[in-house]
């Protein structure tokens, strides 16, 4: 019976380059976030925050409200568009192959200049169809835009997580003698998002970084308010601050995410 | 019919001239910071994949940061951010002038950092898709560190991560549309000043949105055929 184990000597860990190069790199790191703290806390001015730390707050809500509007729209009109690609008709298919084509292969600002500018030269005919309240408003041009664009992408993801579903899935329901609408529903498409859940994931921190181009047609996202309080003070902190939600934002959804994720994929664990 | 001919002419009157500039433009920008972003990208990864957890820590953060921000945001600090820390810095030296940053060599820098970001990811998936072995057989036979990566390694490397990075110069082309806000006359800002002075608003854009689904089809096209040339190799 051993009462004393005798250990082996911890291993030293040499200074080998790559440990000198990871140390300085993160030295430099840890300076960088000092310094911009440091920076932060001595440009910090009472009265700029009281004059304008409310409009960076409604900015947040105006980027959360106008994104997830256009993702929900999205996802409803990417249904439609994914069961189109997955169509056999040839000219079903080829319309919506074109339609996803065309607005992934196009920057997001041109299609939304595109709805804000294009649209607005035929606001005669717009006025004429009632649709003129709709595209004369920027947020409503930018959410327009943003749901055809993230439809798009959205129908991918879909078609994809569709198509990753064993076809024994369908022909299984199909012997049970079940509709096809009930099995696509019931059966295919809830399969079909656990797969697709990393990518929307991906989806939603894309749309809320790429809805920084709305400012640009005067709609007072976050990146608007920051431009906007830029443009009055001059004070480069402004973009800092920005910079610093968008991170903030995009780090606390990465982390719900993968929290959500674990959870509903807890029956596919091993 | 006639009319948009004309407008799209190439002369005093039409602005096919114009347009060609920007997409020339477009494509320069596009593909002066395809070097920059996959080099820092590969480095990176190379970081990101070492044993080193200080190596890993840098690399990581790199890329939470640049993943993180809106890539519109990124070249309104590189754009102004830089300005003002030259200016602030000649201002210490004593010196009175001021410089104003070129928005192309602005533009390069965000845009290749956001794609060295994205491209670590890319070649950090790769990386992890070479067996160890390898590493080792170049070992075995006598070859260096440097040449066991450059020999047996970053060939095989080059296969694997080829589409991931197909799909990132895709993104890069479309993100070059954001650096017309800050003044280069790309594609969308020519189609822009068009589009104001003729009133012809969703024409221009639309030509816009063409000339980038062009350039999209186009690299599209060569990216398949270097990507069938990196699996000659291969059997499948």
């Amino acid at each position: 019976m051993r009462t004393h184990v005798e250990k082996p000597p911890p291993v030293a860990r040499p200074w080998t380059g790559a440990r000198i190069a990871g140390n300085i790199v993160v030295a430099l790191w840890a300076l960088t976030g000092i310094g911009l703290a440091w920076y932060l806390a001595t440009a910090w001015n009472a009265e700029l925050v009281d004059k304008y730390g409310m409009r960076f707050l409604s900015g947040v809500g105006t980027t959360f409200t106008l994104v997830g509007a256009s993702l929900v729209a999205g996802a409803l009109l990417s249904l439609p568009v994914a069961l189109a690609r997955l169509s056999k008709n040839r000219l079903v298919n080829g319309v919506a192959y074109a339609y996803v084509y065309a607005f992934r292969g196009t920057p997001l600002l041109a299609q939304v200049f595109l709805v804000y500018y294009g649209l607005g030269q035929f606001s005669d005919a717009l006025k004429a169809a009632g649709l003129w309240w709709f595209f004369r408003d920027a947020w409503y041009c930018g959410f327009f835009a943003f749901t055809l664009n993230t439809a798009a992408y959205q129908a991918e993801i879909l078609r994809g997580a569709i198509q990753s579903v064993p076809r024994g899935q369908w022909e299984g329901a199909q012997s049970l003698g079940l509709p096809r609408a009930v099995t696509f529903f019931r059966i295919i498409l809830p399969q079909a998002l656990i797969v697709a859940l990393r990518p929307y994931g991906n989806e939603i921190i894309l749309m809320i970084k790429g809805s920084a181009v709305v400012a640009i047609i005067t709609v007072y996202d976050l990146f608007g308010q920051a431009r906007w309080v830029f443009s009055k003070t001059f004070d480069f902190q402004a973009y800092l601050w920005a910079g610093i939600m968008y991170l903030i934002i995009v780090e606390t959804l990465r982390i719900l995410w993968d929290a959500l994720e674990a959870r509903l994929t807890r029956h596919l664990k091993r | 019919m006639t009319d948009a001919l004309a407008l799209l002419s190439f002369g005093p009157e039409g602005w096919g001239d114009e347009l060609a500039r920007g997409v020339l433009v477009t494509v320069a920008l596009a593909l002066c910071t395809l070097p920059i972003g996959l080099t820092i990208g590969f480095f990176v990864a190379l970081a990101k994949q070492s044993e080193e957890p200080s190596l890993r820590l840098a690399g990581n953060i790199y890329t939470t940061i640049f993943r993180g921000l809106p890539e519109l945001l990124t070249l309104f600090l590189v754009y102004f951010g830089v300005q003002i820390g030259i200016n602030a810095l000649l201002k210490l030296l004593g010196s009175g002038t001021t410089v104003e940053i070129n928005s192309f060599v602005a533009g390069m820098f965000a845009l290749g950092v956001v794609f060295s970001s994205y491209a670590s990811e890319t070649f950090l998936s790769a990386f992890r898709a070479i067996p160890k072995g390898q590493y080792e057989g170049g070992y075995a036979v006598g070859l260096s560190y440097g040449m066991t990566m450059r020999l047996v390694v970053l060939p095989q490397l080059i296969r694997i991560a080829l589409p991931g990075l197909s799909n990132l110069w895709l993104v890069l082309l479309k993100d070059t549309a954001l650096v017309s806000v800050v003044g280069l006359s790309d594609i969308l800002r020519q189609t822009s000043i068009a589009s104001r002075v003729t009133k012809e608003a969703f024409f221009f854009y639309g030509i816009a949105c063409l000339l980038y689904l062009a350039l999209a089809l186009v690299s599209g096209a060569a990216l398949r055929r270097i990507e069938l040339r990196t699996e000659r190799g291969t059997s499948r």
